[in-house]
């Protein structure tokens, strides 16, 4: 059994997700996508155990042998990016009993669930697989999935939210399967061990930079790089709170995951920095999210837009560090993906119970959440002391591994712009905080605390964002050694 | 005795304290009340199980991290707080079921076992996560008091110590960045940048010149009883850090010598009671800081001494003018006045507080206050030891005599009220005494402190001087005030330095924030128009927020990407 993790880590789910449709009784199709969730995140688990003891799996589906067969191939990069996506799924299934039922009519609630299923399937397909192809597929079924999530949501701007979405993740998407055609045209291989090896034997062929240019542009695009971020404020700020906080944590995190991969295993470092020189894109781009798009944060007056905007200028921090293309800089995106999963995680959810009681994440809505629901916003002021990098929180980390990798290269600038986007992240928590403890709170004094099904799953992210912030031993270890084993060196 | 503490585990003194502080956020009534006042005994059992020596270490980013450190100088330091959280826990028992009770208890708590962890933390990393909690779990102690004025003053306090502890941040990574080393040990002014930042770091929280108007600002705004716990740690932790880090820095000298002299000028004409002391305070730790730039075994050893004594008496005038503010509600001297009448044991608690302040014998500073003065002349700073003579007179006027003749003496103000509960006398009696038993029994008290010295506080030269001193000190005041010299205590707003930054300061910055907005405006116009008129958008009708934050139309979006594609191929090729 423990042979064949990397497919039962998709396999499982891809069934669990029709099952959840036709079982047709909300609470049943709940119970299928929590058991579903759990069953991934036993088995990220179990993976990331094995490859940090064993070493990396490769998995041959079917007994194909690659480059001719599909192979799953899981070292400590992916295995890390699966348990960010199954725990987080995790997490927020329990969560998503109670909203889901609140948000979304009754008789939708099985497909939904489907859906959110289909949707980690994709998200932990694309991480597992190393077959590029395979990535395009998974890629599909986690973007028309979350398509649908999204449209989902109670606000009438979530429809055109969703389909703006669906019309610039299909470009993305096509970008993608333009590279990856233009390169199975040129090698005969979509085996990306395969294709590693045989790419630098025609590097001086054009075709190759320009499979290079859509690849990165369509993964830029996914990811929500600055400035083809603009389908994600709508759709976070309008999708379902469940739909949120999972698609938050998880979907663009995979897409830099995608971006690690092609970059340093496809192409390899030397051939995308030194020969292409993606740092010129990716850096220039990535401090421009940080700075505008956290400005842009501070003005929004609908707190999950607000976080959307933060989320693109976190991106652009874990961008910067990978365009550094040193072991402390790739190590410090990885770190930031995963600590930015739970930053985000947490605080979405934090949002989650607002609309849940109060109906609204406008911020003149929070007026006295303070007092009224003091868990709630509790759990909002750690998650945003730890999205400002406050020490003890996994958001320090992942700062004080950036600025050191800037300050080893001498880029005095780009530390300092870290910096201040640090505190442009103060002042739009502070927007927040300041109207949820310092105001009267508004309304008849009806509003109560989010019900336990709720904040219990908050507070576990919440308390992981503490957690990993004192003890980033595992993390940061991860991270430095898939920084690695991106990069070739050490380990 | 020794054999039963042997088999308690080794915990840092951090650790009980925060652990007493959920305890009282979770509890209520008798139950919080058994744990406020248990936690420093159960706190100070397991200090019987710290040595000299005693420390852990922990690796934590490449960087040696060192959670508790027990030296003889952090160990007096730590007995000093165990001491003063009781004595404010007492003191603070009749809030009960105050509405405000659970976030005052818990939040001193956390600021006691922040103040706890600072002293024994054994790197800077550590010494500046405790020094920003100092900040954060203090500010509650202000914003308690529930008023516009305390929220704003909270503000600015969190403001100024946040920023103190980033410079302390700053300055201890710089720090590593040179030396590669990030023991809290001895610093010095070494001629580097991170030096200096360390340096400034303590001095904002310690109260040098011009850094120290959060102080004046903040204190005499908190609750009552949140004034004794911020009179307690804060300041204390930033002298012992400053008496670890650079005691012998010459500069500190006179930088110590400035703050013992000018804030007398502004307790004197202050009328805010609780204002006075704060200045007091200033004062006080001045003769610290003075000693610490001596720098000699000795000096060192008074100004810890003098940190200790400072902690209670000043704690205990504190609780005197919280006893009269909260039985009142009032504590500007023109306000008050005859209150020995109601309040007899406040009154002699106020008159044993400002006989330890100005030092006269028998009493705590007495005996601590003259080990720095003798530690200047004998290092020969002859011209430093007349300011601080001149200092020590001044303390006897504003803090010994004003605080108390104002409050419970002067005229009578016709207030008529009734003794302060009794945790309070309860709270100022512990004090008292400690006060005293300092004063008369100086032996016991003397072998604690960090250095081996003999010093002999009580010698014929030195009761006379005092006693000079203080006789013709009184007598001064008492002339003064028969013939109507003395400054009469009147509502009024004293100018301090901060009126530079708060006034005219923020008036500058709106001056040149109007500027840049307008010089902003144009440019963003002029942009927009280009934009518009270039590219041929339609920005236009877009409504009123910026380019950035509208939601964009589809088919710019795919136009970015094009572009972002185009820029990418002509990059690559």
């Amino acid at each position: 059994m423990s042979q064949h993790l990397p497919v039962l880590q998709v396999v499982v789910p891809l069934l669990a997700a029709p099952l959840a449709a036709l079982v047709r009784r909300p609470r049943l199709s709940w119970l299928v996508a929590f058991l579903a969730a759990l069953w991934a995140f036993g088995v990220a688990v179990a993976l990331l155990h094995h490859v940090l003891s064993v070493g990396p799996i490769s998995y041959h589906i079917g007994d194909w042998a690659p480059p001719w067969g599909i192979e799953y191939r899981v070292d400590q990069v992916n295995a890390f990016v699966l348990l960010i996506v199954s725990g987080i799924a995790a997490v927020v299934l329990p969560y998503a009993r109670a909203s889901v039922e609140w948000e979304i009519e009754n008789e939708r609630i099985p497909l939904f669930y489907t859906a959110l299923i289909l949707c980690m399937t994709g998200l932990l397909g694309i991480s597992v697989t190393g077959d590029v192809f395979n990535v395009f597929v998974f890629l599909e079924i986690s973007s028309l999935s979350a398509y649908a999530l999204i449209a989902m949501g109670q606000d009438r701007r979530a429809l055109t939210a969703a389909y703006q979405y669906l019309i610039m993740g299909s470009v993305g998407a096509t970008f993608i399967v333009i590279g990856i055609g233009l390169m199975y045209v040129m090698t005969g291989t979509l085996n990306m061990a395969d294709l590693a090896q045989r790419l630098p034997a025609m590097e001086a062929n054009r075709t190759i930079p320009v499979a290079f240019a859509f690849l990165t542009v369509g993964i830029s695009l996914k990811l929500a790089l600055f400035p083809l971020h603009l389908w994600l404020p709508n759709a976070y700020a309008y999708a379902p709170s469940t739909v949120t906080s999972f698609i938050a944590s998880t979907a663009t995190k995979v897409a830099v995951y995608m971006l690690l991969r092609f970059v340093f295993t496809v192409f390899g470092a030397a051939f995308s920095f030194d020969v292409m020189n993606i740092d010129r894109i990716l850096t220039p781009l990535a401090l421009a999210a940080i700075v505008f798009m956290s400005l842009s944060a501070i003005y929004q007056p609908n707190v999950k837009r607000l976080l959307a905007y933060s989320s693109v200028a976190q991106i652009g921090y874990m961008v910067l560090g990978i365009s550094l293309a040193s072991v402390f800089g790739v190590a410090a995106g990885i770190l930031h993906l995963f600590n930015h999963a739970l930053i985000k995680g947490a605080l979405f959810m934090a949002m989650g119970c607002v609309m849940y009681r109060v109906g609204s994440v406008r911020i003149e809505a929070m007026a006295g959440l303070g007092r009224t629901m003091p868990f709630t916003m509790a759990a909002f002021v750690i998650g945003g002391l730890s999205l400002i990098g406050v020490p003890l929180t996994v958001g320090f980390i992942s700062k004080l591994y950036l600025v050191r990798a800037a300050l080893e290269q001498g880029m005095w600038p780009v530390a300092v712009l870290v910096l201040v986007g640090s505190l442009l992240a103060v002042i739009y928590v502070w927007k927040v905080v300041e109207v949820a403890y310092f105001r009267q709170p508004i309304g008849d004094g009806s509003i109560r605390e989010a019900p336990l099904s709720l904040l219990l799953p908050t507070w576990v992210l919440v308390l992981a964002n503490i957690w990993f912030g004192v003890d980033a031993k595992l993390t940061a270890g991860v991270a430095i050694r898939a920084a690695q084993t991106l990069l070739g060196v050490g380990s | 005795m020794s054999s039963s503490l042997a088999a308690l585990p080794v915990i840092p003194p951090f650790a009980i304290f925060f652990a007493g502080a959920l305890l009282a956020a979770l509890l209520r009534g008798r139950a919080r009340k058994a744990v406020l006042i248990l936690a420093p005994f159960v706190g100070a059992l397991f200090m019987l199980r710290l040595h000299s020596g005693t420390t852990w270490t922990m690796g934590f980013l490449g960087y040696e991290l060192v959670p508790l450190r027990v030296d003889r100088l952090s160990l007096i330091f730590g007995w000093l707080f165990h001491l003063a959280a009781l004595i404010g826990n007492v003191y603070a028992l009749h809030l009960g079921k105050d509405e405000r009770a659970g976030i005052q208890h818990t939040s001193a708590m956390l600021y006691a076992g922040s103040a706890l962890g600072a002293v024994f933390a054994g790197d800077l990393i550590t010494l500046f996560v405790f020094w920003e909690l100092l900040a954060f779990t203090s500010v509650f102690l202000i914003w308690a008091r529930g008023s516009e004025r305390s929220l704003r003053a909270g503000f600015r306090y969190l403001v100024v110590n946040v920023l103190s502890g980033v410079l302390l941040l700053s300055g201890a990574l710089l720090r590593a960045y040179r030396t590669g080393s990030i023991e809290f040990g001895h610093i010095g002014l070494d001629g580097s940048l991170a030096a200096w930042l360390i340096l400034l770091a303590f001095g904002i929280k310690s109260g040098f010149p011009l850094l120290h108007n959060w102080l004046t600002d903040s204190y005499p705004e908190a609750t009552p009883t949140g004034t004794v716990f911020l009179s307690a740690f804060t300041t204390k932790v930033a002298v012992y850090a400053l008496a670890r880090s650079f005691a012998g820095t010459e500069l500190l000298l006179y930088v110590g010598v400035v703050m013992t002299c000018f804030p007398i000028f502004y307790a004197v004409i202050e009328n805010d009671l609780r204002r006075v002391l704060s200045y007091s305070m200033i004062n006080q730790i001045g003769f610290m800081v003075a000693g610490i730039g001596i720098g000699s075994a000795l000096a060192v050893n008074g100004a810890v001494a003098h940190a200790f004594a400072d902690v209670i008496f000043k704690g205990l005038l504190f609780m005197t003018m919280g006893a009269v503010l909260h039985m009142t509600g009032r504590v500007n001297g023109s306000d008050l006045g005859g209150l020995y009448k109601s309040m007899p044991v406040t009154a002699t608690m106020c008159i044993i507080g400002a006989a330890s302040i100005s030092a006269f014998p028998l009493f705590s500073a007495f005996v601590t206050k003259s080990m720095i003065m003798s530690a200047a002349l004998e290092e020969g700073h002859k011209w430093l030891w007349l300011p601080l003579l001149f200092a020590s007179a001044g303390v006897l006027e504003h803090a010994g005599i004003k605080i108390p003749y104002f409050a419970f003496f002067a005229h009578d103000s016709g207030i008529r009220t009734k003794e302060a509960p009794k945790n309070m006398l309860v709270a100022m009696g512990v004090a008292a005494l400690v006060c005293i038993a300092i004063g008369i029994f100086p032996g016991t008290f003397l072998a604690l402190l960090p250095f081996d010295v003999a010093y002999v506080p009580y010698t014929v030269t030195h009761v006379l001087t005092q006693t000079q001193l203080l006789v013709f000190g009184i007598l001064a005041v008492a002339v003064l005030i028969r013939t109507g010299i003395y400054p009469a205590e009147t509502p009024s707003v004293n100018l301090d330095f901060d009126w530079t930054y708060r006034r005219l300061g923020a008036a500058v910055v709106r001056a040149v924030g109007g500027g840049i907005r307008t010089v902003d405006l144009a440019v963003r116009s002029a942009v927009l128009e280009l934009v518009d008129t270039g590219l041929g958008f339609a920005v236009r009708g877009h409504g009123p927020k910026g380019a950035l934050s509208r939601t964009w139309p589809t088919g710019s979006m795919v136009l970015w990407v094009a572009i972002l594609l185009g820029i990418s191929l002509f990059l690559y090729l």
